[in-house]
């Protein structure tokens, strides 16, 4: 049995209370109609199926009810971080050890320049 | 307490007449089930509140906040999991997801508090459903309480983990309910009415060792 952590609920909880929706971050083609019967059918119906490291969505259907991801090890069923929608993920296939802290931080920090950038922008 | 249209949506009298009978979601349980009495020996005691007015509000934790603290005078719990007591400690507002709470209020007071945040609100986006029919409230108390929560949901009630003003939604026996402790000797059920029958079943069946007793 595992426990996994909701982002909304910011606990962890029994897996009894999740199911799994399949893959995460599956993009609809922002014009359908323009799309080839090949690029619709991969849309809906082709997902991924990798050994290794794998983002999934998941609900929290007795609980809050909300959907987020999951960042999931397929063999080893390790659960590396879960997080919220519209969020990306810390741990990849190509960051198997997780973005590094400095470089989250560096990326705030950055952010919050800009936003000083451009709150001095609005003084001036 | 009238009848009012806010735009698109009815608001209406549920109960009109009052010489209507009502039936609880444990009704059937009460009528056909065993019914052990509370003795002097009841380590757990089980105690339906029926009838109370139960309303789901959806929307923004800020416009809802507002409208909650003027209609009710209670400050919308805006930290997962909480839940939020007037002074008489009968009416409540529970935390159920990012952008959805459950207010609790006396029976007949539904309407009214429905109405009354329907005017706070305007034209904020927000959703109000009067689910009073849909579930029904039960309270567990005595000192076994919580090793008979402990045996039937996987939530961990320890009182460390499990504070005053806490409440969650989450497994109880093998269907779901709203667990929350509002005081501290005083457990409470939210259970679904499709749920109730089996639910209280089940309560009693794991009761029995601690000779639970059912308060009328």
């Amino acid at each position: 049995m595992f426990y996994i952590h909701c982002p909304y609920c910011d606990e962890y909880r029994d897996e009894e209370e999740f199911h799994p929706k399949g893959q995460a971050h599956i993009a609809r083609p922002e014009d359908p109609e323009s799309c080839t019967d090949e690029q619709w059918g991969a849309y809906l119906f082709f997902r991924d199926n990798p050994r290794g490291i794998h983002h999934e969505l998941w609900v929290h259907a007795i609980g809050c009810r909300k959907f987020f991801n999951i960042t999931r090890n397929s063999a080893s069923y390790e659960i590396l971080e879960t997080y919220r929608m519209g969020e990306q993920p810390r741990f990849s296939a190509e960051h198997p050890e997780g973005k590094s802290a400095e470089q989250g931080a560096a990326v705030n920090v950055a952010d919050e320049a800009g936003v000083v950038a451009g709150q001095e922008g609005v003084k001036a | 307490m009238s009848d009012i249209t806010y735009g698109k949506v009815a608001t209406f009298n549920t109960h009109p007449d009052t010489s209507i009978p009502m039936e609880s979601p444990l009704s059937v349980a009460f009528n056909t089930g065993s019914v052990p009495a509370a003795t002097s020996g009841s380590r757990v005691l089980f105690k339906e509140q029926a009838f109370l007015g139960h309303l789901i509000l959806r929307g923004g934790a800020i416009v809802l906040d507002e409208a909650v603290r003027k209609v009710l005078g209670i400050s919308l719990p805006g930290q997962p999991l909480g839940l939020a007591l007037d002074a008489s400690g009968e009416r409540s507002v529970q935390w159920l997801s990012p952008d959805e709470w459950l207010v609790i209020v006396p029976g007949g007071e539904e309407l009214d508090v429905e109405q009354r945040l329907r005017d706070a609100l305007g034209d904020a986006h927000y959703a109000i459903v009067d689910v009073s029919g849909g579930q029904t409230l039960v309270e567990l108390s005595g000192e076994k309480a919580r090793e008979l929560l402990m045996k039937s949901t996987p939530y961990d009630v320890h009182p460390e983990a499990f504070p005053v003003g806490k409440g969650v939604t989450t497994v109880f026996a093998k269907a779901n309910l709203i667990l929350r402790r509002p005081t501290e000797e005083r457990w409470e059920l939210v259970l679904r009415r499709s749920f109730a029958d089996y639910v209280y079943r089940w309560i009693l069946d794991a009761g029995a060792e601690y000779a639970i007793g059912v308060e009328e």
